[in-house]
C-alpha cells in the first residue's frame, strides 16, 4: 500500500456506541418483523411491510457497519444503484404476472 | 516480458492525484465480488417469491416453536456476530491486534452457532418432517427445493466466511496480515448477515403455520 494510500486510511469512522445503537435499531427491527408475521392482513401488505423493514435494515448494515457512509460518494453509486436497478429489472417483468396469480387463486 | 514491464506504465498513466474512490485494491474488489453475489441471491429470492405466489398449494410450514424461534434466534445472533465483527475491524484499524483477534472469534462462534442451529432444523425437516427437494407430505414440492436450495447456499457462505475469518485471525494475531484485511473479511460478514436479511422475512415469516 502506498503511503497516499496509507493516509487515506488512517481515518478511524464510528465509535463502539454508535454500532451498539445501530444493533439495537437492527434487533428491534427484526422484532417487529416477527410480530408483523402473526398479525392478520393481505399477503401484498405484509410482504411490503417486511420488505420495507428489510430494506431499512439493510440501509443500516450498509451504512454503519459495511462504513459505505463514511466512504467516497464514487464507492456508493457503483454498488447500490446497481443492484437496484437490477432487482427493478427483474421485478418489473415478474410482478405483474404475480398479481395475475394472486387474482386467479380463490381465498 | 516479464510483469515488472507494466509497473513504470503505470506510474506514469497515473501520475499523481488522489486515488478516485479511496479504497485499496482488495476492498474494491470485495465490494465487486459483494456486488454480483447479491444479485445471485436476489434472483433465487425474487424467482422463490414468483413461486411462493404463482403456487395455489403452497403450504405453510413453520410453527411458532421451533421454526420461527429458532430462526429468530438466528436471526439474532448473525446481528450479534455482524456487530463483533465490525468492533474487530474498529480494533484493527487502532492497531489493537489482540482484541480484534478476539472478536473476530467472537464473530466465528456467532457463524458457527447459526450453522449449528440451522443444521438442526435441517436435520428436523428432513428425518422427521421428510421434507426432500422433490417431496413434502404437504403441497409444491418447490417449498422444498426452494427452501434447501436458498438455505443452503446461505450457509455455505456462513460456512466459508467462518473458515475465511479464521485464516484471517490467524493471520492478523501473527502480524502477517494488515487491518485492511481484516475490513474486507468484515465486508464478506456483513453481506452474509444482509443476505440474511431478506431470507428470514421471505422464507420463514410469510411462511408461517396458519392459527
Amino acid at each position: 500500500m502506498s503511503a497516499r494510500e496509507e493516509a487515506l486510511e488512517h481515518e478511524v469512522p464510528g465509535t463502539t456506541k454508535l454500532f451498539l445503537w445501530v444493533w439495537v435499531a437492527l434487533l428491534i427491527m427484526t422484532g417487529l418483523e416477527t410480530f408483523l408475521a402473526y398479525e392478520d392482513m393481505a399477503l401484498l401488505i405484509m410482504l411490503t411491510l417486511l420488505m420495507g423493514l428489510s430494506v431499512i435494515k439493510t440501509g443500516f448494515i450498509l451504512s454503519y457497519f459495511m462504513h459505505l457512509r463514511f466512504e467516497r460518494m464514487g464507492l456508493f453509486l457503483i454498488v447500490v444503484p446497481v443492484v437496484v436497478f437490477v432487482v427493478c429489472t427483474i421485478l418489473i417483468v415478474l410482478y405483474p404476472d404475480s398479481i395475475r396469480m394472486i387474482h386467479m387463486q380463490a381465498r | 516480458m516479464n510483469h515488472t514491464e507494466t509497473e513504470p506504465i503505470a506510474e506514469i498513466t497515473w501520475a499523481g492525484g488522489p486515488s478516485p474512490l479511496a479504497v485499496n485494491k482488495k476492498k474494491l474488489g470485495m465490494w465487486l465480488f459483494l456486488l454480483s453475489d447479491s444479485i445471485t441471491f436476489s434472483c433465487l429470492l425474487i424467482g422463490y417469491s414468483y413461486v411462493r405466489i404463482a403456487s395455489p398449494d403452497w403450504p405453510r410450514p413453520f410453527e411458532f416453536y421451533p421454526a420461527i424461534v429458532k430462526a429468530t434466534l438466528m436471526t439474532l445472533i448473525l446481528l450479534t456476530s455482524s456487530l463483533t465483527m465490525v468492533l474487530a475491524v474498529h480494533a484493527a484499524h487502532k492497531n489493537n491486534r489482540a482484541r480484534a483477534v478476539k472478536y473476530i472469534l467472537f464473530t466465528m462462534l456467532g457463524g458457527i452457532l447459526f450453522d449449528i442451529i440451522h443444521i438442526s432444523e435441517w436435520v428436523n425437516l428432513i428425518l422427521n418432517e421428510h421434507v426432500t427437494p422433490f417431496h413434502n407430505p404437504w403441497g409444491s414440492p418447490l417449498l422444498g427445493g426452494s427452501f434447501f436450495g436458498i438455505t443452503g447456499l446461505h450457509m455455505l457462505h456462513v460456512t466459508i466466511g467462518v473458515i475465511y475469518l479464521g485464516v484471517i485471525a490467524w493471520g492478523f494475531g501473527k502480524k502477517k496480515f494488515a487491518a485492511e484485511d481484516v475490513e474486507v473479511s468484515g465486508l464478506y460478514w456483513h453481506f452474509v448477515d444482509l443476505v440474511w436479511m431478506f431470507v428470514f422475512p421471505l422464507i420463514y415469516l410469510i411462511n408461517v403455520a396458519p392459527k
